[in-house]
């Protein structure tokens, strides 16, 4: 039961909170409402972590190893059930989504100060909406959660975003939610295909992952159906010729947004790739990474340039996402458990560095009104221990060791390196971008001339605190990554299995 | 043939309709009295659907050569039933502030109602054309219902002069069919085009009777009068409009294409896929720039009955159970958002609020009018957790069960081209209100039967929507009795 609880938490809090709000509750109950959900949520995804034992389950065999499921009949006509399922993989994805939960209620507290009940209800669905997807394990219940999540980012960028370069947040809001929507619905065509298929073969319905997975199928319809996957988490990741929502949403969404939206948003594709689209189509998959490659190659390198060019700092954030993600893309589809285990703690390292970017340039723009560089300047010592820890997080974000995202990057490209040598080295050259673009932002808003020497008030204790959690989760992450890797260790191998397995052995298994 | 106790039974929902005209004639005869004209409608609807629980003990049963009631039918009937007692509901608090004769309307409603009924249930050209004229006609009035407001009036005559070339359409197509194949049932003619033969006249036939129901569904090429209609009919008619004439025309329209099967039929086969397609898109591209909802709806309805079609087109095992389930969920939907249009409108004070200035930062004057368009307006663009999504999945699963990959793609295109235009409406509903005057519902409209009816329908579009199981073995049932 603990595994719809994780689920419908924040349902149930975002309901209170706008309840309480229309009850004429203060603001400051409903912050803490809000918190306290996404601290239980935090608290019992943790409690399933150090209970669980995530190592076992090394056997592969058809049916999947979860943890934890939790099933009941749902449609019966389509054979569509409401099954929740639990492994490594997701519980490092749900954890990492109650604690950004928690982050993105805590960096509000005083960004957002107008209709805060109904700002906390679409925040909280947000998180519950992204909690059903890592749970999710029928291909209905996965797209229900996968497109309705959308609605609440879409209000809280359009009614709670800023207006930037002239345009308004409406703007933004409604692109982002024409990208993924549309991308969705070819995921929905791609699953009904995947399920008629295995209905002409059967004569049942079923949605279920598990079943679906052994559904055999090949030729141009597996690539169609694999590419109506892959086009829906590309959106998302967002691979590059797809990305044009990306910068919009993220400049004008308010700080809460963008923290969801970098740190869990962009991390539901790429376990959609490793949960979804490799397993269910191991061969057309395995045939079309290079492919998926050579586009993580173009969005490394395209994503840098993206970002030195940006005057917005947020832009810039964003943009180096993209970045990112490139590495991402790259590790999951050479396909070795090394670089799968380093995609996943790409992930994670990445949630806590942009969110610590994106945090910070929301206290920035707090204090100072603008997010454009061209404007700042100067900031260090000014604002007392901000600046620092921009450079702790601007250092993460490049890559430096001792911090997470080394390790990811480091176990992406040493685990690809064996499969694909020469994109290897490609992208290696994308760190030192990564490093220029980095720096840039550094020198731009914090060194040079201070426009003036007054002080503009440093972090409260609130701010401070927050800040130094997640950079000290980043560094912990840095020296000991083998507690991300234990946990997901078990479901990286068999997600490798599946895809490996595919063209060393297509006839046994 | 003689008619049995089981046939009365089986006619009963009609005839409890047609009582119910002659009693609210009768009534107004007698005194006019506005509440007492709707209350009447509304006893002899309610009365009406509860009576098809008892026409569901004789189904499948053919009453005369005209009529078949079967499961299917019933569950027709029993929707437009439905969305006629919403209409009469949302009428009663518009027609409150109408300044001329406010009982007639309901006489008018109830024709149409009986109209909608018996074309659900024909297997025969008589009575598809006596139907379709019944529920016609009376329309005509509806539409034109505030005629000292020119664009009422302009709406009514317009439906008139096209209705009219569309019924002399329907009569020729017949006219050939019975030329050919010397019956005017259905199942009759579907035999005789199983024969071969005479190819080509049964195929002017039945085309001429696609143009003619075509233009009833406001069907691309033949829509052009669907958005001046829409916006200047008063709202509780365009909502009647909009679903009891659509579900009607489309029941019967499956019908027809079941008992006589021109699917195997290429020309026509094709002809209808393009026509679903270009419905989609062209739908919802000319929605894009409507600042009027009213005229919106029009054409977003254009292309939900395209998205349809593609049952039709598939004519597969899914094909009646999607028409059945697209139908539920559209109706239930466009109920809900001319519910909120015309309780915006309420009571009647020349032209409607339509435009979408009128809607600005209606959350924070009226937030359950304005959650219940916001679940409308999503569950139009199809969003999971709302009924629209299951509608729009059974759209997709026919489309991909028969491999009709060019309009699955024109459902993705025209979704993606719709959100747009819905997510703009949404949005403004949450702005903060602009400097233009606003119109805005009475203070009781949530004691007012109308906004009660419009919050039980916005509950079930979000009931549906999460848990369609009980809807979809409803529809299961409602089997069509072909032949």
């Amino acid at each position: 039961m603990i595994l719809p609880w994780l689920l419908f938490l924040p349902f149930i809090g975002g309901l209170l909170c706008w309840q309480a709000e229309r009850a004429g509750v203060a603001p400051r109950p409903i912050r803490w409402i809000a918190l306290l959900t996404m601290v239980a949520v935090l608290v019992l995804s943790l409690w399933l972590w150090v209970t669980g034992d995530y190592q076992l389950g090394t056997t592969v065999g058809s049916e999947p190893d979860w943890q934890l499921q939790f099933r009941l009949p749902w449609i019966d006509r389509f054979g569509i059930t409401f099954h929740l399922a639990l492994d490594g993989l997701s519980l490092i994805m749900v954890a990492l989504t109650g604690f950004l939960g928690v982050l993105a209620v805590l960096c509000s507290w005083q960004e957002i100060d107008t209709r805060i009940g109904f700002f906390h209800l679409n925040l909280l669905w947000i998180i519950g909406g992204v909690v059903g997807v890592f749970l999710a394990i029928d291909l209905f219940l996965f797209f229900f959660f996968w497109e309705m999540m959308l609605v609440p980012m879409y209000f809280l960028i359009a009614l709670w975003g800023h207006s930037s370069q002239g345009k308004s947040p409406v703007h933004a809001a409604i692109k982002f939610f024409i990208y993924t929507q549309a991308s969705g619905l070819l995921m929905l065509v791609s699953i009904l295909g995947l399920v008629f298929v295995h209905y002409s073969q059967t004569g049942t319905f079923t949605f279920d992952y598990s079943v679906l997975r052994e559904a055999p199928i090949s030729g141009v319809f597996s690539w169609v159906l694999m590419l109506g996957f892959f086009i829906a988490f590309a959106v998302k990741l967002p691979v590059v010729p797809l990305h044009g929502w990306l910068p919009d949403a993220h400049a004008q969404a308010p700080t809460a947004g963008s923290v969801d939206l970098a740190g869990i948003l962009l991390k539901t594709a790429a376990y959609g790739m490793l949960r979804f689209a490799l397993p269910l189509f191991p061969e057309t998959s395995q045939a079309f990474a290079p492919f998926a490659m050579a586009l993580g190659l173009i969005g490394i390198f395209y994503g840098a340039v993206l970002a030195f060019a940006q005057s917005d700092m947020k832009r810039l954030i964003a943009c180096s996402s993209i970045s990112h993600m490139g590495f991402v893309l790259i590790g999951i589809y050479s396909g070795t458990v090394l670089a799968l285990q380093g995609v996943i703690v790409q992930m994670v390292a990445h949630a806590f560095s942009a969110a610590g970017l994106f945090i910070l340039s929301g206290q920035i723009y707090e204090r100072l009104k603008t997010r454009d560089m061209r404007e700042l300047g100067g900031l260090f010592g000014r604002m007392g221990a901000l600046p620092g820890f921009a450079l702790a997080f601007v250092v993460a974000s490049l890559g430096m060791p001792g911090t997470g995202n080394f390790i990811g990057e480091f176990l992406i490209l040493f685990g690809a390196f064996s499969v694909v040598p020469w994109v290897v080295v490609i992208a290696s050259i994308g760190l030192v971008l990564a490093a220029v673009y980095s720096l840039y932002l550094m020198h731009r808003v914090y060194w040079g001339p201070p426009a003036s020497e007054t002080s503009l008030g440093g972090l409260d204790t609130r701010e401070y605190l927050m800040m130094l959690l997640v950079l000290g989760l980043s560094l912990l992450l840095g020296f000991y990554p083998q507690l991300v890797l234990d946990v997901s260790h078990a479901a990286m191998s068999e997600v490798n299995h599946w895809f490996v397995a595919s063209t060393s052995s297509p006839l046994s298994s | 043939m003689n008619l049995t106790t089981s046939h009365l039974i089986a006619l009963l929902p009609l005839l409890i309709v047609s009582a119910t005209v002659i009693v609210v004639m009768l009534g107004v005869a007698w005194q006019r009295h506005h509440f007492l004209s709707a209350t009447l409608t509304v006893i002899g609807l309610n009365a009406a659907l509860v009576s098809l629980l008892a026409t569901l003990t004789v189904t499948p049963i053919q009453v005369t050569p005209l009529l078949a009631f079967d499961n299917y039918s019933v569950l027709f009937m029993a929707l437009a039933l439905i969305a006629a007692l919403a209409c009469t509901t949302l009428a009663h608090a518009y027609l409150e502030g109408f300044d001329d004769r406010r009982e007639e309307y309901y006489m008018l409603l109830l024709c149409s109602v009986l109209g909608a009924m018996t074309l659900v249930a024909s297997r025969h050209m008589t009575a598809l054309f006596i139907g379709l004229e019944l529920m016609s006609v009376p329309l005509y009035g509806m539409a034109a219902y505030a005629y000292r407001n020119r664009v009422s009036l302009e709406a009514g005559l317009k439906y008139m002069v096209l209705s009219a070339a569309a019924s002399a359409f329907l009569l020729f197509g017949m006219a050939l069919l019975y030329a050919e194949s010397g019956t005017l049932e259905f199942a009759g003619i579907g035999a005789s085009m199983n024969q071969g033969g005479h190819d080509l006249w049964l195929l002017a036939g039945i085309g001429m009777m696609v143009i003619a129901l075509g233009f009833k569904l406001s069907l691309v090429p033949f829509h052009l009068w669907t958005p001046d209609v829409y916006e200047g009919a008063p709202a509780p008619m365009s909502a009647f409009l909009a679903t009891v004439s659509k579900l009607a025309v489309f029941a019967l329209l499956i019908r027809l294409f079941e008992t006589a099967p021109v699917t195997g039929n290429d020309v026509l086969h094709t002809v209808i896929a393009v026509i679903a397609f270009a419905s989609m898109i062209v739908g919802n591209l000319l929605a894009l720039r409507q600042n009027n909802i009213k005229r919106l709806l029009g054409y977003s309805s254009i292309a939900h009955l395209g998205y349809l079609l593609t049952a039709l087109v598939a004519s597969n095992s899914l094909a009646v159970e999607t028409v059945g389930v697209y139908m539920v969920t559209y109706v239930l939907t466009t109920l809900g958002t001319f519910g909120v249009v015309a309780l915006v409108s309420s009571p009647y004070s020349g032209v409607d609020a339509a435009d979408m200035s009128h809607y600005r930062g209606l959350f924070w004057r009226r937030p359950y009018l304005a959650a219940v368009m916001t679940v409308m307006m999503l569950s139009l663009a199809g969003i999971p957790m709302t009924a629209g999504f299951i509608g729009k999945f059974y759209a997709l699963a026919v489309g991909v069960q028969s491999g009709l990959w060019w309009l699955v793609a024109g459902i993705v295109v025209g979704s993606a081209i719709g959100l747009y235009y819905y997510l703009r409406v949404m949005v403004g509903l949450y702005l903060h209100e602009g400097e233009q005057s606003r119109r805005d519902a009475t203070d009781d409209w949530g004691q007012r039967s109308g906004g009660v009816m419009v919050l039980l329908l916005a509950i079930a579009v979000l009931v549906l929507g999460v848990y369609p199981q009980p809807m979809i073995a409803l529809i299961d049932a409602a089997t069509m009795a072909t032949g």
